[in-house]
C-alpha cells in the first residue's frame, strides 16, 4: 500500500477514536443534560419528556451511532444558549481561526526559516547574535502582553492597526488586514523563534554534510548551495517542528481572539463551556480535532514529497 | 608520461595549509610541491592526517575559513591561491573536479540522481533542463551504471555503495576537467567494487588525457593506476618516484616502512618465523609547530645529528645513486625524476630483499659527519660541503653506503 493510502486510513481510524472520546467525555462531564435544559426547578415530567425526545433513554450505542450519523449529515444538534444549530455558528467563527492561524503560520515561516538560514548561515557573526536575541525575546514574552503592548504602541499610541474586532475579507480587505495585523503577530512571533532555531540547528548540520562539500565542488553559487542543497534537507526538520507546534496555534488562537476580541473558534469555545453548551462543546471540539488530525496528515504527507527515503520506503 | 616541455596540468608550489583555532595552531600541509601532467596519474600516499586530504582539498578552494593557504597552486597558468570565490565557482565542476571518499555521504539524498549529475553540467555549460538530462544519463552510462535512463530517476538511497561512487564519478567528470583529484575513491568499497572504480579511472585518462591526482593509502591501488608517487609524512612531502622506482627503490626511510607495513601474501620474517608485518616504531608528531628538522627522525632509525637539526627539502637524487647506471644529472624529466627529502636516503635495494649487503659496513659512519648526504643532488655544493666538515663527497664508493640494520630487514 502507497505511503499516502495508508497515512490517510490512519487519520480515519485517529478519526473514529477522537468521536468516540468526544462523544464519551461530554457524557461523563457532572450534571445531566435534560435538568440542564429543563430550566428553573424542573418537573420530574418535564425532565422524561426532555430525555424522550432528545433520546437520552436508550443504550449508549444506539446514541453514539445516532450521533455520528447525525454528524455526517452536518447535524451537530442545536446550541443551548444560542437555540442555533452548532453548526452553523461553527461555520461562522471557523474563517476567523482559520485566517488568523493560516497568516501566523505564514509569518512563522516566512520570519523562523528565513532568520534561522541567515543565523546558520552567518554563524559567529553579528547576524547570528541579533537573530538569536529576538528568537529569545519572541520565545520568552507571553502572549497576552505582547498583545497589551502592541494594542498599547500601534492602535493607541499611533493608530495604525486596529486594537479589536473582525471585519471579513470578503466586505474589506484593507480593514480585515487592518484588524489582523496585531493578532497574527501575537501568535505567530513565538512560532516564529521555534522554528528560526530548529530550522538553525538543521542548517548547521546540513551545511556540514558531505553533500554540500560536493555542491560546491560543482561551482554551484552559494545561494544555490544553501537553498538548493542545504535548505532542502533542513526542511524535514521544519516541517517536523511546525507539526509539532499546531497544538501551540491551536490553543494560542483560543488566547489571542480573547485579547483582540476576535469572534473565531476560541471565543466559540470559551463561550460554549462557561454556559455548559454540551451541543456546542461537542462541536467545537469535534471540529478542532478534525483540523489537528487533517493538519498532521498533510504534515505527513508533506515529509513525503520533501524526502524521497519517506515516499519510497527505502532504508539509509 | 609526459616530456619535461609540457607545461603541468597542475602545479602546487610550496604549498602550506595552516589551521588557526583561538586554542592552537596546526600545520596541516607545510612546504609541498608537485607538478602533474595532462594524462598522468599521481599517487599521493602516506598515513592518516598526513595532509592528503587537506591538500587536495586546498587545491580545490573548499578549505574552511580557518584555514588560511600559503604558496601557489597553478592550473593550466591560472593561479589560485589567493583568487577569489566567484573566479574558483567557475573553475571547480569545469577545469578540476573532485571525487570524495564517502559516497554513501557525497551525494544529496533529497535530489535524484539525473538532477545532481545535470546540475554541473547546467551550471558551467549554460544548456537546458532537458538537455542536461539527457547528457547526465549519457554520462550514466559513462561510468557504466546499468539503465542509465532509470537511475537517473532514482535517488541515492536506491543506489548502492559502488553505483553511488560511479555517480560521484559522473559528476566529476560532467565537463572534462583537464585535473580530477580522487580523495580515496574505493576505500569505503567493496574489494570487488573497487576494480571496476579504478577501470572507470583509467579509461577516461585514456581518453581524455585528465590528470589525475589519486589520494590513497592502499598501495595496491598505487601499484595498479598511478605512473608515479608523492609520500607525504607530517604534511610534507618526503619522496617522489615513478611508481615501479619507488616500489623496487624507496629511497626515504619512512616510504620504505610504509611499504614494509603492507601484507605480502606468502612472505615472513624469516629470523622469527612468525608473520608479524613490520611496524614504523614511534607516533606521527604533532603538526602544531614547524620544526626545522626532518619530522620523520624520532622515528628513524638512520637518524642522526644532521636530521635533528636541519630540514631536509625534497630534492632529486643523482642517478648514479640511484641505479648506478652513471647517468648525468638532469638526464630525467622532472615527472620522472626520483626526488627524496632525506639527508641520507637509503641505498638502492628493495624493501623486502635478500639479506642487506651494506650492513658490514654499518655503524659508526652513520653519525660521524664525513659522509655526505648520498644521494642528495646537492646543486649548492658549498651549502652541502660545509655540512659535511669539508669532506669529499663519498661517490667513490659503489654504493653510497649507509648503516642499514639487518633486523629491519624483510627476508624472503
Amino acid at each position: 500500500m502507497s505511503y499516502p493510502i495508508r497515512r490517510v486510513g490512519e487519520s480515519l481510524i485517529t478519526l473514529f477514536l477522537v468521536s468516540v472520546v468526544v462523544f464519551a467525555g461530554v457524557r461523563a462531564l457532572p450534571g445531566d443534560t435534560a435538568t440542564a435544559l429543563a430550566g428553573e426547578e424542573p418537573t420530574p415530567e418535564a425532565i422524561a419528556q426532555i430525555r424522550a425526545s432528545y433520546g437520552l433513554d436508550d443504550n449508549i450505542v444506539v446514541q453514539y451511532v445516532r450521533y455520528v450519523r447525525h454528524a455526517a449529515t452536518g447535524d451537530l444538534g442545536v446550541s443551548s444558549r444560542t437555540g442555533l444549530p452548532v453548526l452553523d455558528s461553527v461555520m461562522e467563527a471557523l474563517p476567523v481561526t482559520l485566517e488568523l492561524s493560516a497568516l501566523a503560520l505564514l509569518l512563522a515561516v516566512v520570519v523562523g526559516v528565513g532568520a534561522g538560514v541567515v543565523a546558520a548561515v552567518r554563524r559567529g557573526r553579528p547576524e547570528e547574535w541579533l537573530v538569536n536575541a529576538v528568537a529569545l525575546l519572541g520565545l520568552s514574552v507571553p502572549a497576552f502582553w505582547l498583545g497589551i503592548v502592541l494594542v498599547l504602541a500601534f492602535a493607541i499610541a499611533v493608530p495604525v492597526f486596529a486594537a479589536s474586532g473582525f471585519v471579513p475579507f470578503g466586505v474589506d480587505p484593507m480593514e480585515n488586514l487592518r484588524h489582523m495585523v496585531l493578532p497574527v503577530i501575537v501568535l505567530g512571533s513565538g512560532l516564529a523563534a521555534v522554528v528560526m532555531r530548529q530550522t538553525r540547528a538543521a542548517m548547521l548540520g546540513s551545511l556540514s554534510a558531505d553533500y554540500v562539500r560536493t555542491a560546491r565542488a560543482k561551482g554551484l553559487s552559494r545561494r544555490q548551495v544553501i537553498v538548493g542543497h542545504a535548505l532542502r534537507n533542513s526542511l524535514v526538520t521544519v516541517v517536523t517542528v511546525l507539526g509539532l507546534q499546531l497544538g501551540h496555534l491551536i490553543s494560542g488562537a483560543v488566547v489571542t481572539e480573547q485579547i483582540f476580541v476576535l469572534p473565531g473558534f476560541g471565543k466559540l469555545t470559551i463561550d460554549a463551556v462557561f454556559s455548559r453548551d454540551y451541543a456546542m462543546v461537542q462541536g467545537v471540539v469535534l471540529f478542532t480535532s478534525t483540523a489537528y488530525i487533517l493538519v498532521n496528515l498533510l504534515v505527513d504527507l508533506a515529509y513525503s514529497v520533501i524526502d524521497p527515503r519517506i515516499r519510497l520506503g527505502g532504508a539509509q | 608520461m609526459t616530456t619535461s616541455t609540457a607545461p603541468p596540468a597542475l602545479s602546487v608550489r610550496d604549498l602550506s595549509v595552516v589551521f588557526r583555532t583561538p586554542t592552537r595552531v596546526v600545520h596541516a600541509v607545510d612546504g609541498l610541491s608537485y607538478d602533474i601532467a595532462a594524462g598522468e596519474v599521481l599517487a599521493v600516499v602516506g598515513e592518516s592526517g598526513c595532509g592528503k586530504s587537506v591538500t587536495s582539498t586546498a587545491v580545490m578552494g573548499l578549505l574552511p575559513p580557518t584555514a588560511s593557504v600559503g604558496g601557489s597552486i597553478r592550473l593550466g597558468g591560472r593561479e589560485l591561491v589567493g583568487a577569489d570565490e566567484r573566479e574558483l565557482r567557475d573553475v571547480r565542476g569545469r577545469e578540476i573536479a573532485m571525487i570524495f571518499q564517502e559516497p554513501m555521504t557525497s551525494l544529496n539524498p533529497v535530489l535524484t540522481i539525473g538532477r545532481q549529475v545535470g546540475e554541473v553540467l547546467r551550471r558551467h555549460q549554460g544548456i537546458g533542463r532537458r538537455e542536461a538530462r539527457e547528457r547526465a544519463v549519457d554520462l550514466l552510462d559513462l561510468v557504466g551504471i546499468p539503465a542509465p535512463a532509470q537511475r537517473a530517476r532514482d535517488y541515492p538511497h536506491q543506489l548502492s555503495g559502488g553505483m553511488r561512487q560511479r555517480v560521484m564519478i559522473a559528476i566529476a567528470i560532467a565537463c572534462d576537467p583537464a585535473v580530477l583529484i580522487a580523495d580515496e575513491p574505493t576505500t569505503a568499497l567493496d574489494v570487488t567494487v573497487q576494480a571496476g572504480i579504478l577501470e572507470v579511472l583509467q579509461s577516461l585518462r585514456e581518453r581524455l588525457g585528465t590528470a589525475i591526482v589519486l589520494i590513497t593509502h592502499d598501495l595496491g591501488v598505487v601499484a595498479d593506476i598511478a605512473d608515479r608517487v608523492l609520500v607525504m609524512y607530517a604534511g610534507r612531502g618526503v619522496e617522489q618516484a615513478p611508481v615501479g622506482e619507488l616500489f623496487d627503490a624507496p629511497r626515504h626511510p619512512y616510504t620504505r616502512g610504509l611499504l614494509g607495513a603492507v601484507p605480502v601474501p606468502g612472505r615472513r620474517r624469516a629470523e622469527d618465523g612468525r608473520g608479524r608485518l613490520q611496524e614504523i616504531p614511534g607516533l606521527v608528531p604533532s603538526l602544531t609547530e614547524q620544526p626545522d628538522r626532518c619530522t620523520f627522525q624520532p622515528r628513524c632509525s638512520y637518524a642522526d645529528a644532521r636530521c635533528g637539526e636541519r630540514r631536509p627539502a625534497l630534492r632529486a637524487l643523482r642517478e648514479r645513486d640511484e641505479r648506478n647506471e652513471g647517468y648525468e644529472e638532469g638526464e630525467r624529466s622532472g615527472t620522472e625524476r626520483h626526488e627524496a627529502a632525506c639527508w641520507h636516503p637509503v641505498p638502492v635495494r628493495p624493501v623486502l630483499s635478500e639479506h642487506p649487503e651494506g650492513a658490514e659496513r654499518s655503524d659508526d659512519a652513520e653519525c660521524s659527519g664525513t659522509e655526505r648526504s648520498e644521494g642528495a643532488e646537492c646543486s649548492e655544493g658549498a651549502e652541502c660541503s660545509a655540512e659535511c666538515s669539508g669532506a669529499e663527497p663519498s661517490e667513490s664508493a659503489e654504493h653510497p653506503e649507509h648503516p642499514e640494520r639487518p633486523g629491519q630487514e624483510a627476508a624472503s
